[in-house]
């Protein structure tokens, strides 16, 4: 039994708009971390991804709200905590977060040891500028990263550097958990391994001890992370290990997902890709039952009226349909066998 | 694909040389490539390999520093603003950003009505135009009534990148530039806008220049595969040779960076670079 780094029971989060309106982004949401794993969230767009990242930092500022839940970083459990004191004592040292366009917090008048500098002083006003200058040097040896780098202003360095460089400073203070939010969909293939690499060697050197990586990208999931929790409206859908949910879906809306799969494999150039129709729902006014019934192929009456719950059919797996798990694979068998003839 | 191949564009040492002196960069570098009607051609590099560069030289919006452009046989001439109208009814292109392609006064209709004219339909009575744009809508998925009244800001990034499929098919141009076209939005649209995009060829016979950095998307969509490694094309051939048994050094290294599931995705090739 291994440490439990992160532990998140039944969290639920909402916005609230100008207009006063409510909209559900993370809707009763459970997950655990353990010491030494990684954690993947996949999903499209807009499904709240990105906000349960949020959530799950305590990072409350308006227009996000806290609902109920708990949130246990290391036996401390930090819900109901102030936004503020978070940031203070939470964010850095024990969470730390990549967003998307992480590379774009670097300051351009500024260097990146300067910037260095202010994350060190902002949780120790005592530290001097040689300490954190051989701190970082030392850091960047580990990590891979010229040490050049840190003498140099942001304009300088190309894409796939400064979000490395980004992703190097938020572990600085060796935070507990990283999460990691579409740390590379702005980067090309190639740059995009680096930082991948770079992700690998941060939990294997000790700088962090678990991860929490989300993209939409499954083939890059599937080799970073152990697990993998499929994310749509807010909900958790399923949750698998990696082999599982990428090559034994259950949820029709996983398997939809990982119909969208590309990869550059031999067989693959003949496979139809699908796409699943639809939008997703509005989350200020969700509907009742399946939040998938809309676009669902295999929709049944009574999914637009039950609320589904996530079952766990042991082994790690959990998914939130109504229909049986053998019924689903019989569904998908026989679909295979027809989409072959 | 046709059974006669017929060039429709092609390239003799297309260069581009941005700056001078020390600063002087050889974007592009003596080009040539013939491309055939009714195909993908994809175009794979890595970011700074010239690719964009090339396609704006193609789409004449880059004025090349050396070399000719031939459309369908004849030496391009698009010098007055007339000729270069008429040239971009024939070239047409997606770009990666759709949040940055329209123009955000303009309501979405007004946006195919404006290709409606363009492509010369302007005289026709209303309704039939209302017709050419549910029809166009309606091939990418998108339903004109709910979308007459709105602003493109109003739409997903997926549905935008749609609308400018719609667009390119109401202008039907023979050739389709797409630039980067899935990059921006997630992969479960990408598939929908890559089956578009077939779907095109295989419909309306239209010839795209498929540009991506993500070698895996080529290997899906194209009949053609130029590999380009600063300015130069280093590789070309069919799909299944080039991205399956590929000769070139950085080829490898292209297939070897995207993320796999069926084999091991070796992350020790890695070099950091800066």
């Amino acid at each position: 039994m291994s440490n439990l780094i992160l532990e998140v029971n039944d969290l639920s989060a909402k916005y609230i708009t100008r207009y006063e309106e409510n909209v559900y982004a993370v809707d009763h949401v459970s997950l655990k971390v353990e010491e030494g794993k990684s954690l993947g969230i996949a999903g499209e767009s807009g499904c709240g991804k990105s906000t349960l990242a949020l959530s799950m930092m305590g990072y409350y500022f308006p227009p996000l709200h806290y609902t109920s839940g708990e949130i246990i970083i290391d036996g401390r459990n930090i819900s109901g905590m102030d936004p503020d004191d978070v940031r203070k004592s939470i964010l850095g040292t024990e969470i730390a977060y990549i967003p998307q366009s992480a590379m774009n917090a670097l300051n351009p008048t500024r260097k990146i040891i300067n910037f260095i500098e202010d994350v060190y002083q902002a949780h120790d006003p005592y530290v001097t500028k040689e300490e954190v200058y051989e701190l970082a040097t030392g850091c960047c040896g580990v990590l891979g990263l010229p040490e050049e780098v840190l003498q140099k202003y942001p304009v300088e360095l190309s894409g796939g550097m400064k979000q490395r460089t980004v992703i190097a400073v938020s572990v600085i203070l060796f935070p507990q958990v990283l999460i990691a939010d579409e740390p590379s969909s702005a980067l090309d293939v190639t740059s995009q391994k680096m930082v991948i690499k770079m992700l690998k060697n941060l939990m294997e050197k000790g700088f962090i001890k678990s991860m929490i990586f989300i993209t939409h990208e499954l083939p890059l999931l599937y080799n970073v992370t152990d697990d993998i929790m499929v994310m749509y409206a807010a909900q958790i859908v399923e949750k698998a290990e990696a082999k599982e949910a990428v090559f034994d879906p259950l949820h029709p809306y996983s398997k939809g997902l990982m119909g969208s799969i590309i990869v550059p494999e031999s067989g693959l150039r003949d496979v139809k890709l699908t796409s699943i129709p639809g939008v997703p729902p509005n989350l200020k006014d969700p509907p009742s039952g399946c939040q998938f019934a809309e676009r669902c192929k295999y929709v049944r009456p009574e999914c637009r009226v039950t609320n589904v719950e996530l079952r766990d059919i042991g082994g790690g797996r959990a998914y939130r349909c109504i229909i049986p798990e053998d019924e689903l694979r019989d569904i998908y068998q026989k679909e295979a066998e027809q989409n072959a003839q | 694909m046709p059974n006669e191949r017929n060039i429709i564009l092609s390239t003799k040492g297309l260069s581009k040389v941005f700056g001078f002196g020390r600063q002087k960069t050889l974007a592009v570098d003596h080009v040539d490539i013939d491309i055939y009607e009714g195909e993908v051609v994809s175009i794979v590099g890595e970011s700074g390999s010239g690719k964009t560069t090339f396609a704006k030289m193609l789409l004449g919006l880059l004025k090349p520093t050396e070399g000719e452009i031939y459309f369908q046989g004849q030496k391009r001439d698009i010098r007055s603003r007339k000729k270069k109208k008429e040239y971009w009814k024939n070239i047409q292109a997606i770009f990666q950003d759709p949040y940055s392609s329209y123009n955000t006064f303009q309501k979405i209709d007004a946006v195919l009505l404006d290709c409606i004219r363009m492509r010369g339909d302007g005289k026709v009575p209303y309704e039939q135009k209302v017709e050419f744009m549910s029809e166009a809508c309606s091939f990418v998925n998108l339903k004109f009534e709910e979308l007459t009244n709105k602003y493109p800001f109003e739409l997903s990034g997926g549905q935008m990148q749609r609308l400018m499929i719609a667009r390119i098919f109401l202008l039907n141009p023979k050739i389709l530039v797409a630039d980067e076209p899935t990059s921006m939005i997630d992969a479960c649209s990408r598939a929908t806008i890559l089956d578009m995009l077939m779907q095109l060829r295989d419909e309306i016979g239209m010839t795209i220049i498929f540009i991506t950095h993500d070698i895996g998307l080529a290997y899906y969509v194209s009949d053609s595969v130029y590999i380009m490694e600063r300015g130069k094309f280093v590789e070309s051939g069919l799909p299944d040779e080039v991205i399956l048994h590929p000769k070139e050094a950085y080829t490898q290294r292209l297939i070897s960076d995207v993320p796999k599931i069926y084999e091991e995705w070796d992350l020790s090739t890695v070099e950091y670079s800066s």
